[in-house]
């Protein structure tokens, strides 16, 4: 059933964004920073949290979920150290997908060359 | 006579281009709204249902928790993302699949591999090192923006309420 449900929240998404990119003048740039500020906004009111809840895996890879965690770490810090917690705790769970990127992203750079 | 003469031309001139237009418009390949939609809901779908297989596997598999399968899942698609872009082969696929790959975290990967495989020839420091975020520098910027601004707003209502 998650594996459904996956499959259909992921597509959804991935084409309400190509609906949007088709009818306006965004970039796919724009499109991306929007579904993070609305990743955020729904992590703010619990409500990915029930998202991934029903979803599974199919919310978590969308970059929708980069917002999510960001909010969501900065939260769980805040719970012990106050305020200061928001700006202490923010890349807590993203820094995998961060790391990962910025790592992988060099070593195949230095690794191929670029073909065109 | 000179006035009425530029006039005239002018005239000739604008329906020149608008007859110009009329048959471009009539020569441009129609635009598949219909068909990309349906291409990036079947792509972004397919992306959605491994990205849950893979999470599923790793917790049979291994008996690894939700959370920590899901990271691999993560760094398991950002490997192949970047590999597959340094291959070459990965932009034909973006250019087909459109929306279906640049919303996952795959298209994340992508635009620093690309931009930092660009801009390569111009060094480490001013090459790669100042370009590989330009276009995930917007995405990381507006989301520790709005997740700064609605997780403050967010503890200060469970504060006072």
């Amino acid at each position: 059933m998650l594996l459904l449900n996956s499959f259909l929240f992921c597509g959804a998404i991935c084409m309400i964004s190509q609906i949007i990119l088709d009818h306006t003048k965004l970039t796919p740039g724009h499109i991306t920073s929007l579904l993070v500020v609305l990743g955020a906004f729904l992590d703010s009111f619990d409500i990915y949290d029930k998202i991934i809840e029903i979803v599974g895996g199919g919310a978590q890879l969308p970059i929708t979920s980069f917002g999510h965690s960001l909010v969501h770490a900065a939260l769980k810090k805040a719970e012990t150290n106050g305020l200061m917690g928001i700006f202490m705790g923010m890349f807590d769970l993203t820094a995998t997908g961060i790391t990962t990127a910025i790592v992988f992203s060099f070593l195949f750079t230095m690794l191929f060359r670029p073909k065109d | 006579m000179i006035f009425f003469v530029l006039d005239k031309l002018l005239l000739v001139k604008n329906m020149r281009d608008l007859k110009y237009e009329k048959i471009a418009n009539s020569h441009k390949a129609p635009e598949k709204k219909f068909q990309n939609a349906l291409i990036a809901f079947f792509s972004g779908g397919f992306l959605g249902f491994l990205a849950e297989g893979i999470i599923e596997v790793l917790m049979w598999k291994f008996e690894l928790s939700r959370m920590i399968s899901a990271t691999y899942m993560i760094v398991f698609f950002i490997f192949f993302a970047s590999l597959f872009t340094a291959l070459g082969f990965f932009d034909q696929w973006v250019a087909k699949f459109k929306c279906g790959l640049i919303i996952p975290i795959t298209g994340f990967a992508h635009s620093m591999t690309s931009s930092s495989l660009d801009y390569r020839t111009e060094g480490p420091i001013y090459g790669i090192g100042s370009n590989m975020f330009k276009l995930a520098g917007s995405v990381i910027l507006y989301g520790v923006l709005s997740a700064w601004f609605f997780g403050t707003i967010r503890y200060l209502i469970g504060v006072i309420g």
